[in-house]
């Protein structure tokens, strides 16, 4: 049982993706109870790191380490990660035809609860669980009887990404852009969401190009990824700053550090 | 054109020996299928054959088939691979004979079913055989129907009564035991009079591992106003080979439904062509093949629209594994008077095995100016990204292949009506699916 410490210890750690490096040594630890926002330009490397983590088939560990509650986990197959607590939202929810929600909700849920040695859930308390949870994200209820994100908009894929986090209760988040192509309201909700799930025994990785989502989500702790690595890292003034001087500005910075 | 191919022969002795001592209405339609089939004999040659290109007929051709006997077959043995209800009508055939015994001789108003072999060796033939038999077959491009027809022996006829709803589903199994190298004819007449409603199933399971050939001939008249709903499962053995042609023609405001379901038979086949042949006529056609190993399926399904306002909904999907390899084929035609057409064509294939191969080409003729038409065929494995949100949901990589794969299957059999249908469905489709080898 972790109740301080490290969750996760990011050492080092270099990444490609079909053979291009991304990740160029990320140093980064993320405590227990933790909001950490990694910003960063476009192509910076911001959510091959979320997928690195989350054990994203075709993204490579060339070197260093990934721990986790004090373990490497770069051996563990996604699954494995998941039932461990370690959940990503995705920037882009992938549909399934065919596949109810319900069913593929269900089949999560379960998944997670055998890890920890308990029972599946009869179809009763997972029907209550799921209504808890759904009207929290203020989804449709329709949606979770139609097949899993078929047909679903923008902001009701990023809802369905964050109900999933609300039933799979993990300790570890990474959202990977979940602001992107939300309108305001949608984005207010999905941020109640994570505020919700936020406390002292979760920890965040929330990644995002914008600083908008902050407005809502106030991160403990800002870094800047600049061509897979950090580059500045500060308190959640330093979204506002970003927000005010744009990513040249951090470039520029670098550029003018590294000229002294 | 005189085709001198051996099979010709082949049939020769057993066809005489039918047109022996029978009525003249039987012997004539009979001589007339037994002259088409020796001129054009069976479609080996495929090169500039639209309608075989993507089949090879040649092993069910090289084989010299006798006409399957009768054998005697327990009625739990058919229960047992045939979908059944004890509520349903229950009409059994064994090796295209049919078997009172082993049906369900109770009336339902509203429904006269004929046995075909008593009706064709009466003097005159009730007006449902003469009218109606073989007004739909255009046999003179095709062998195996004029095959079927050369052999007319037994079958089914049903007629549903004018203004008739029958709530209980017709259910005609086509149960297979037959020797090495035998073949059976069965054919099938369902006529719907105006304004009449029923279900039909119509199955071809068994086969006891021999090397057989099931060559059935369907037609359905659906009356004005009427409605059929026409379930048809090819769940044989794999040593077996099944060539289906089924001709539907639909009257005026007449609804057809089609549920078409491909699981067992070394090679299948099933020709379906719908005449959408009254103004307003709507048909919905849905399809679901799974083959393994070296199997192959092909189905061809055609639709003309030749009066104003029809719709035809088609919607086929297979799922292939091993070497196997299936066909869609056919094309909807919107002839010019069938004006404000609305046709949806979609073919979609997910594909277990690098080995598995599909050849989908649906095709759209249309020669009326005000129509909305739409087709797509689509081939594809299960995808890495797919599968991915699933496990980092926790899921493991089998249960997320089953999910997907009873998922894509799903879409079909959820739409079936009948539960005991249903489940039947669920149970051999969803039970024998494989779980996806990834290889990523």
């Amino acid at each position: 049982m972790i109740t301080t410490g490290n969750l996760l210890e990011i050492i080092d750690l270099h990444a490609s993706v079909e053979d291009t490096k991304i990740l160029n040594g990320i140093n980064l630890k993320v405590d227990v109870g933790e909001v950490h926002a990694i910003m960063g330009p476009n192509g910076s490397g911001k959510s091959t790191l979320a997928n690195v983590i989350a054990g994203r088939p075709g993204y490579k560990v060339n070197s260093g380490d990934i721990k986790y509650k004090g373990e490497s986990i770069l051996n563990y197959e996604p699954e494995i990660r998941a039932r461990s607590g370690i959940f990503l939202a995705f920037q882009y929810p992938v549909e399934l035809p065919g596949v109810r929600t319900w069913q593929f909700l269900k089949a999560a849920v379960d998944a997670i609860r055998k890890e920890k040695g308990m029972d599946e859930l009869g179809v009763r308390d997972f029907d209550n669980l799921l209504e808890e949870k759904r009207s929290l994200v203020e989804m449709d209820s329709d949606l979770v009887k139609r097949s899993v994100n078929e047909g679903f908009s923008g902001g009701e894929k990023k809802r369905n990404e964050i109900l999933q986090l609300a039933l799979l209760d993990p300790s570890l988040a990474l959202l990977d852009e979940t602001d992107s192509g939300l309108d305001i309201d949608a984005l207010r909700i999905v941020s109640e969401g994570v505020n919700n799930f936020r406390g002292p025994e979760k920890s965040i990785l929330l990644v995002t190009h914008y600083q908008r989502i902050l407005d809502y989500i106030t991160p403990d702790y800002v870094h800047v990824l600049v061509d897979g690595q950090i580059v500045k890292s500060g308190k959640s003034d330093l979204a506002l700053e970003l927000e005010q001087k744009g990513y040249e500005w951090i470039r520029e910075s670098i550029a003018s550090e590294g000229a002294d | 054109m005189q085709k001198s191919s051996p099979e010709n022969m082949y049939y020769r002795e057993e066809f005489d020996s039918l047109q022996d001592n029978c009525t003249e209405w039987s012997g004539d339609f009979r001589s007339r299928g037994m002259e088409v089939f020796r001129d054009i004999g069976l479609p080996l040659e495929r090169r500039g054959n639209e309608k075989w290109k993507y089949t090879n007929v040649g092993p069910v051709a090289k084989n010299k088939y006798r006409v399957a006997n009768s054998v005697p077959s327990s009625l739990e043995e058919v229960k047992n691979s045939a979908p059944w209800h004890e509520s349903w009508i229950n009409i059994v055939f064994v090796n295209g004979q049919y078997k009172p015994e082993l049906s369900d001789q109770s009336n339902v108003p509203g429904i006269v079913l004929t046995n075909i072999s008593n009706e064709i060796e009466k003097k005159d033939p009730s007006e449902m055989i003469s009218e109606y038999l073989g007004e739909t077959i255009n046999i003179s491009d095709d062998g195996f129907a004029a095959l079927n027809t050369a052999f007319l022996s037994d079958g089914v006829a049903i007629e549903i009564e004018k203004d008739f709803v029958i709530d209980v589903p017709v259910n005609i199994v086509f149960f297979n035991n037959g020797s090495e190298n035998t073949v059976s004819h069965p054919r099938v007449l369902v006529v719907a009079k105006p304004n009449s409603c029923a279900s039909v199933i119509e199955s071809y399971v068994g086969g006891s591992g021999f090397t057989t050939l099931t060559n059935s001939v369907s037609e359905i008249f659906v009356g004005e106003g009427a409605q059929i709903s026409h379930y048809r499962l090819l769940s044989e053995s794999d040593q077996t080979f099944d060539i289906g042609y089924g001709r539907v023609k639909l009257g005026k405001d007449s609804v057809f439904n089609s549920r078409s379901f491909f699981k067992g038979a070394d090679i299948g086949r099933y020709d379906l062509e719908i005449l959408v042949d009254g103004e307003g006529a709507s048909c919905d056609l849905q399809g679901l093949y799974f083959t393994s190993n070296s199997q192959h399926m092909d189905n061809f399904v055609n639709i003309d629209h030749s009066k104003p306002n029809g719709t035809s909904n088609l919607f086929y999907k297979g799922i292939l594994d091993g070497r196997s390899k299936a066909v869609f084929g056919g094309t909807v035609l919107v002839r010019q008077a069938a004006q404000k057409t609305d046709s949806v064509q979609s073919d979609k294939n997910l594909l277990l095995s690098p080995h598995a191969e599909v050849d989908s080409k649906p095709a759209l003729f249309i020669y009326a100016d005000d129509v909305k038409c739409a087709h797509g065929a689509t081939a594809g494995n299960i995808d890495a990204d797919t599968v991915f949100y699933m496990r980092s949901r926790g899921v493991d990589l089998e249960t997320a292949s089953k999910l997907l794969i009873y998922g894509f299957a799903g879409e079909v059999i959820d739409k079936v009506e009948i539960v005991p249908l249903k489940e039947y469905l669920e149970q051999i489709f969803l039970n024998s699916l494989p779980s996806y080898r990834f290889e990523f």
